[in-house]
């Protein structure tokens, strides 16, 4: 199993974040280092949720906004390892559409359920597979500082 | 022009981020960054060669979708293309 690991700071960082736009979605992008079995979360970008039209079960990051996060992310000798966004009153599990919209092989795209404005459990999930065809999700562990948690 | 590469593809340019390419347009460059890094073809285009439609393609900030000439937009050296595959989800 890989590991995802972020300081206390980044991982309250990232739930308060969901706990901000409830009951909409919030999402944003992860900047860190690879390492043998995982990502080193260094930085959370906050992103806007442009999916105005359904923000309380759907989310999208702009592709604009993304191409100006990897270059701050490069700048730093960071790269995108992964994203995250919140459930709103739904489990912190990843959803059909979740799955059918994931595309960064190799990222980490972490889930927080929100229930009624209370930010509860917080799972990763790497994006595994070798191409579109043969993605899956794995759950990762996450580490924050030196406590392992999200592991159900 | 320099050709941005997202995390999950650097696995098929050697680890690189950015890749030099000479090109006259934004689909010369997209032929001439995957004959030099040919694993990166099925990435980025579907088996009847069309680009995939969760990749988007920037020139500077600009999408290429709305450019009028799209990938026939020419391009000079100091041009640089983003490949950014979408996020989003439920």
């Amino acid at each position: 199993m890989s590991v995802l690991r972020l300081t206390g700071a980044l991982y309250d960082e990232i739930r308060a974040h969901g706990e901000e736009t409830y009951p909409h979605e919030c999402c944003g992008a992860l900047l860190g280092k690879s390492t043998t079995d995982g990502w080193q979360i260094e930085a959370a970008v906050r992103a806007g949720n442009t999916r105005t039209d359904s923000a309380h079960n759907r989310y999208n990051i702009a592709p604009v906004e993304l191409v100006k996060i990897e270059r701050e992310a490069r700048r730093q000798g960071l790269g995108i390892a992964g994203f995250y966004h919140s459930h709103p009153d739904h489990p912190a599990q990843w959803s059909a559409t979740d799955f059918a919209e994931a595309h960064w092989l190799g990222s980490s795209y972490v889930i927080t359920s929100v229930a009624e404005g209370k930010a509860t459990v917080t799972n990763s999930f790497l994006l595994a597979g070798a191409s579109e065809e043969e993605k899956r999700f794995e759950q990762e562990t996450i580490q924050v500082d030196d406590e392992i948690i999200g592991r159900n | 022009m320099t050709v941005f590469i997202p995390t999950p593809l650097r696995l098929y340019t050697g680890g690189q981020d950015a890749v030099e390419v000479d090109a006259a347009t934004i689909a010369g460059a997209l032929e001439s960054l995957t004959l030099a890094y040919p694993d990166l073809r099925k990435h980025l285009f579907t088996a009847e060669g069309k680009l995939r439609a969760f990749v988007n393609l920037y020139l500077n900030d600009e999408d290429v979708r709305y450019l009028p000439a799209k990938e026939a937009t020419t391009v000079s050296s100091s041009d640089t293309l983003s490949i950014i595959p979408s996020i989003a989800g439920g």
